[in-house]
């Protein structure tokens, strides 16, 4: 035996293939379907939106952490930020306001707190309420779906927006608001392609399905019992979207299973009440902020079941 | 609902982790390990109480003599595993909790005679006997807990026990010492568990093996058959998923009863026994012989892994060798599993009752992130506890929070920490946090 030191560690010696890195290149593998639908159904300039988004996060983030003198590790997560962030932008959105949007989801909302892991709100949204209420004319820009890489695009209303009409039948409208085929923000408009990526999340074990499931029948229950049409109210705007990449998001939402089902319904009667009653006509970005603030609370409360103390609490009871 | 059909709906998962098997040597049968020139034995090799030394330099020993009393009930004497001369009464380091305890160490004389052994009859002794004769051999835990066990046959007059488990999991990677003792000498955990159930009059038992050891299942159940028991035996075969041997998880999954936090198996009428720990017990009872030997698996990155019946005090390198030596990668050494298994400073350290398995294996050691929240700790917690908790109060220096959030029903399985993407060393955190805790006084 050669007299090498040997390594001196805690238990356990054997870890798993778990890393952030494949965490997040897996959920940039599921949101390759949603960016794909939008270079698809809105044509180049999205590409030319993600390419600047993309490098503006990274490059800010590699910014902060000089800044914060913390060290700066290529882990996806501002790729998947800068990615969430244009898919849920208008798509003739102005690439200046794609810088600062990254500059905010990235230098506000993440490193000012912390970095990932300490970030209470979800930074692409943070980053979408910011340059909505502050650009609020640049981003009034909806157009419908060009089918071609270089049109510019005709502008027309959004299904959500109060002057949204259509001429064709409902069995065709649920079908264009499914397939993606309607205006809306780049990413949001695909409930299929959205629905394929989502899939692949459940399947890695990245979201856990209550979130989606619980959110959507939420949204569809309670629109249903409001008098709308549930299903033009799930497909219609970016709840699909919303429900599957940004409210099971890991950082921003409660910890346990219970938990996150909690924060899904609330989320979902938020998005109602804000559709419905309020003076917006999409409540997905703030339904989802909203209940980010209230993570802290419900984790302080929602706790697992302790192994072993059903029994003595009934025991304590009798 | 039944919590099966939870799971099968894909509404809950059971918790626990599945790594990687790796029982390389499943195959290779138990080879008796030549006796070592001298062995090293720390007088500390049970939960409790240090045994007390009974031998001074120089004195002449048999095998099976004893060389330490037990220190107290809860404590275990201590046996010369080999004949010879007592060279030395140094200061040793534990290879489970690192301190320094007293040790004998004692020079072979080649010759190794065993003192007179005193079998018995199981049959013709009263439970009380039986229990004293298990506490004279030395018996404890042989599963890595080392709890003596005349204490768990010793339960106090207000509990009941009406059920042994038998554990039979082996659930920890690597480790096949349980499996090739189950397929090589059912006969001997069996008799171990019949003389258990009399001593206890306990009607039922089950015999749990991970569904990965289809040979042990095999050889048991016919075992069984072909054996009288005072009560009812099973074979209950139990999904691999670890950490499926540890006590209450085992349990639980058996009898659908969890052992109240703090609480011990008793109090939910049962008892849990390695394989291992049977064997021993059937040796001390029938053969009259004292604790001074057991299967180990010597295994990971060695030439040939094997399985060896190695006398304790022996030195991990001597059984290293007889493999064929290491892997010149290798710069770790464990004692256990790669889950709960303990590091090693030196392949000199000395295999004791509780060694199941020496592991040699390469490093594997992450850079720590920031957690990012994402719950598969909370997820695979067998304890339904939200480890990521633990570190916060401890990074926060927070102690005495952590009585609130369970900490001590931690069974420091590891599953968190093997889950884990941003490589925090969970149990690490929960270790200091428990010493923490129990330094503020805090139960």
């Amino acid at each position: 035996m050669d007299n090498k030191p040997l390594v001196l560690s805690p238990s356990p010696h054997l870890r798993g293939r778990n890393s952030i890195k494949r965490d997040m290149y897996l959920v940039i593998l599921a949101l390759l379907f949603p960016t794909a639908g939008a270079v698809y159904f809105f044509g180049l300039y999205v590409l030319l939106m993600l390419a600047v988004s993309i490098l503006s996060a990274v490059l800010i983030e590699y910014g902060a952490k000089m800044m914060r003198r913390r060290p700066f590790r290529m882990d996806g997560s501002a790729i998947v930020t800068a990615i969430l962030f244009v898919l849920v932008m208008p798509p003739r959105s102005p690439l200046w306001i794609v810088v600062v949007g990254s500059l905010i989801s990235i230098a506000v909302a993440k490193e000012m707190f912390g970095g990932l892991g300490h970030n209470i709100f979800n930074p692409a949204l943070a980053a979408r309420a910011f340059v909505t209420v502050s650009f609020a004319g640049a981003l009034s820009h909806w157009i419908a779906p060009v089918h071609s890489m270089l049109a510019d695009g005709v502008t027309t209303a959004t299904p959500l927006s109060e002057s949204f009409t259509y001429t064709l039948s409902k069995g065709e409208l649920y079908k264009a608001l499914f397939l993606g085929n309607v205006s809306g923000s780049a990413g949001e408009t695909s409930a299929l392609l959205i629905l394929i990526g989502g899939l692949i999340l459940i399947a890695f074990r990245l979201i856990k399905w209550q979130v989606p499931v619980f959110y959507i029948g939420t949204v569809a229950l309670l629109s249903w019992v409001l008098g709308k049409d549930p299903l033009f109210q799930i497909l219609a705007g970016g709840l699909f979207l919303g429900a599957f990449f940004m409210a099971a998001d890991y950082v921003t939402t409660p910890l346990t299973t219970r938990g996150k089902v909690i924060f899904a319904v609330g989320a979902g009667v938020l998005v109602t009440i804000i559709r419905i009653y309020g003076s917006m006509p999409e409540g997905v970005c703030y339904s989802i902020l909203l209940m980010n603030a209230f993570t802290p609370l419900i984790d302080r409360h929602v706790h697992p079941r302790v192994f072993g103390m059903v029994k003595r609490t009934k025991k304590e009871v009798a | 609902m039944n919590t099966h059909v939870l799971e099968v709906l894909g509404l809950k998962r059971p918790a626990g982790v599945h790594p990687p098997s790796s029982k390389l040597g499943a195959q290779t049968a138990i080879e008796r390990a030549p006796l070592p020139e001298t062995v090293t034995l720390p007088l500390q090799q049970h939960i409790g109480a240090p045994a007390k030394v009974l031998v001074k330099t120089g004195d002449e020993v048999k095998v099976g003599q004893v060389i330490a009393e037990a220190g107290g009930f809860v404590s275990a004497p201590i046996h010369a595993t080999i004949s010879g001369k007592v060279k030395q009464l140094p200061t040793v380091a534990s290879s489970v909790t690192g301190k320094a305890v007293p040790g004998v160490v004692i020079e072979s004389d080649g010759q190794d005679e065993w003192i007179e052994l005193s079998p018995a009859d199981p049959d013709k002794l009263s439970p009380s006997e039986i229990v004293s004769r298990i506490k004279g051999a030395g018996i404890v835990g042989m599963g890595g807990a080392t709890f003596p066990s005349h204490v768990k046959l010793s339960p106090p007059p207000e509990k009941t026990i009406n059920t042994v488990i038998v554990n039979g999991a082996e659930c920890e990677p690597y480790i096949t010492a349980d499996n090739r003792l189950m397929i090589e000498h059912p006969e001997r955990v069996l008799s171990g568990l019949a003389i258990v159930m009399k001593a206890l009059s306990v009607k039922r038992a089950f015999v749990a093996i991970e569904d990965n050891k289809p040979q042990a299942i095999a050889k048991m159940r016919e075992q069984v058959s072909q054996m009288k028991f005072p009560g009812d035996v099973n074979v209950h075969v139990v999904p691999r998923r670890y950490p499926m041997g540890a006590e209450k998880t085992l349990i639980n999954t058996i009898l659908g009863k969890q052992v109240p936090e703090g609480g011990l198996p008793m109090d939910v009428g049962a008892l849990v026994h390695n394989v291992a720990t049977l064997a021993a017990i059937h040796d001390a009872i029938v053969l009259g012989k004292p604790l001074v030997e057991r299967v180990i698996s010597v295994t990971g990155l060695v030439k040939t892994p094997k399985n060896f019946l190695a006398r304790f005090g022996t030195p991990a390198s001597a059984l290293i060798d007889l493999c064929g030596g290491s892997d010149s990668n290798a710069d770790e050494l464990i004692f256990g599993g790669p889950m709960m298994g303990i590091a090693q400073p030196s392949f000199e350290t000395a295999i004791i009752k509780g060694t199941n398995c020496i592991l040699v294996k390469k490093s594997d050691l992450r850079e720590e992130h920031d957690c990012i929240r994402c719950g598969r700790c909370v997820e695979t917690c067998p304890m339904g506890l939200l480890p990521l908790q633990f570190v916060n109060l401890v990074k926060h220096e927070d102690y005495d929070h952590l009585i609130n959030y369970h900490i001590n029903n931690c069974v420091e399985c590891g599953s968190c920490a093997y889950g884990c993407p941003a490589n925090i060393p969970l149990v690490a955190y929960i270790k200091v946090g428990k010493l923490e805790l129990r330094k503020l006084g805090v139960k």
